[in-house]
């Protein structure tokens, strides 16, 4: 990427304060998605040009920055983009959750809670929960308005009658603060509750889709579901076997070509800090290298 | 003409983003007291909070509502054309933002920018510069843990009835950000706010 003249955080300033009064407005309605100009930035839609845009706008000298992908600080997208704010902005990053001011996340919510202050950007590929249901934006745009959420309850109903349960496990829809019906980014349901009531503002950024919306602290994210078949998360039969976790979200990681595997935990942080505090998995011994 | 050009943020990106970053906070934790300190140098009647939230926030993209202390002063719509270039609004219904630098010059809330159902985010940001005094008031709603028992410098007359109709338009309806000595205090047309 070519980011020889770029101003702080790459972005110019209009661009940002168009930015910025999205995310005022997107505070000010929780879980409604403002409309925004998204600008090309020096990656591809799909690494998260939505959450880039977000983070650029917001992030200050002060700043101390965690990106994450599926949980892991280390993938090549974490890693490029955490690289990115340290040139452009300058600012100061981390791997450790409890460290961190600002959080970029693809698909996963940190396993430690999140605290006062702290902000987590998501990277949304689909913001509008109804778009599988209703392919037009004007009909969608209505039914929000309209609090016309009836198609989304028959879709999951649907699920329970093909499946016996609700089969949808990720961007499981919430309903945030009563009113809007709203899509979690493809994270796993598992992350859902972590939204819930939660201490961080949470801001989320669609690039291509051009969208912007949010969850203040301390708001109501309720995961749909029905009295018959209440929500209910993933759950794991065994511990991470690395730290020994358990209510943690799990990988499933190939060991060798006869089928040997194990769990580990997704929250890659979270697991490194377990693992220094002594604690031990059936599988610890083993180098992670034999997985790579 | 000096006077038009001098004012602004010394650090024209860093002053922003600082501002900026307090906005979001206040908004994301309506009541609580964010700090807007700033060498923005605006020229009176705008004051130093006023300046510095349009020098952050509005520009060509923005139609912008002055209050009359402020629409026929010279020196002030200088600076802000110079500044934000800005276009000025007599309408308040189709303002982005509304400048206010008394609460006796605040439009009644349901004249100001409502948004629509499908577009609840085409409404109007009040910054308004609050006077002296203040008075205690229970908020509740997102961003608020439980409840918050504060002491705000609100607009006095029927404002708390205007505010909690403002409430009852949700999705539409206006934000207001509230500014004095430096510091800020934002409040969502999600927050309600009652008499302690
Ligand atoms: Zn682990």
């Amino acid at each position: 990427m070519n980011v020889a003249a770029y101003n702080f955080a790459y972005l110019d300033e209009q661009t940002k304060r168009m930015i910025r009064r999205a995310i005022l407005k997107a505070i000010a309605v929780p879980g409604y998605q403002v409309p925004f100009a998204s600008r090309e930035m020096p990656m591809p839609y799909g690494w998260g040009t939505g959450g880039v845009q977000i983070t650029a706008s917001i992030i200050g000298p002060e700043d101390v920055l965690k990106v994450i992908d599926q949980g892991a600080d280390d993938t090549t997208n974490a890693v490029s983009i955490r690289a990115f704010f340290a040139k452009v902005a300058n600012v100061a990053v981390t791997t450790h959750t409890a460290e961190a001011s600002i959080i970029q996340t693809r698909h996963r919510i940190p396993e430690r809670t999140l605290t006062e202050g702290q902000v987590l950007v998501y990277q949304v590929p689909i913001p509008e929960p109804l778009r599988y249901l209703e392919p037009r934006e004007t009909e969608t745009r209505k039914m929000h308005a309209l609090e016309e959420y009836g198609l989304m309850h028959v879709k999951l109903y649907e699920d329970i009658a093909k499946h016996g349960r609700i089969a949808t496990t990720y961007a499981y829809p919430v309903k945030v603060e009563g009113r809007y019906v709203m899509d979690p980014s493809p994270t796993p349901k598992f992350d859902n509750p972590k939204m819930h009531m939660s201490e961080a503002l949470q801001l989320f950024g669609a690039g291509r889709e051009k969208r912007i919306y949010a969850v203040p602290p301390y708001t109501e994210v309720v995961s749909l579901d029905f009295e018959d078949h209440p929500f209910e998360i993933q759950h794991f039969e065994e511990p991470c076997a690395l730290c020994g976790a358990t209510g943690v979200y799990l990988d499933e990681v190939i060991l060798d070509d006869h089928g040997g595997h194990m769990f580990v935990c997704s929250d890659t942080d979270n697991c490194e800090d377990r693992r220094e505090h002594g604690h031990r998995g059936t599988l610890a011994g083993h180098a992670l290298e034999a997985a790579e | 003409m000096d006077a038009v050009i001098e004012g602004g943020f010394t650090d024209r990106v860093l002053g922003a983003q600082s501002v900026f970053r307090a906005t979001m906070d206040a908004l994301a934790r309506p009541g609580t007291v964010q700090s807007i300190a700033s060498d923005a140098a605006p020229p009176a009647p705008l004051t130093q909070e006023l300046g510095a939230l349009a020098l952050t926030l509005c520009d060509q993209d923005t139609l912008v509502w002055l209050d009359p202390v402020l629409a026929s002063s010279e020196a002030v719509t200088g600076w802000l054309a110079f500044h934000c270039g800005a276009p000025l609004t007599a309408d308040p219904s189709q303002a982005q933002f509304a400048l206010v630098t008394e609460a006796r010059h605040l439009p009644k809330l349901d004249v100001l920018g409502q948004g629509t159902d499908e577009y609840p985010d085409r409404s109007t940001t009040v910054v308004l510069a609050a006077a002296a005094g203040t008075q205690r008031v229970t908020l509740k709603g997102p961003g608020i843990k439980n409840r918050l028992d504060t002491e705000l410098p609100l607009p006095g007359g029927d404002f708390l009835a205007q505010w909690a109709d403002n409430r009852e338009r949700f999705p539409r309806g206006i934000d207001i950000l509230i500014v004095r000595d430096g510091a800020l205090v934002a409040l969502p047309r999600t927050t309600r706010i009652s008499e302690a």
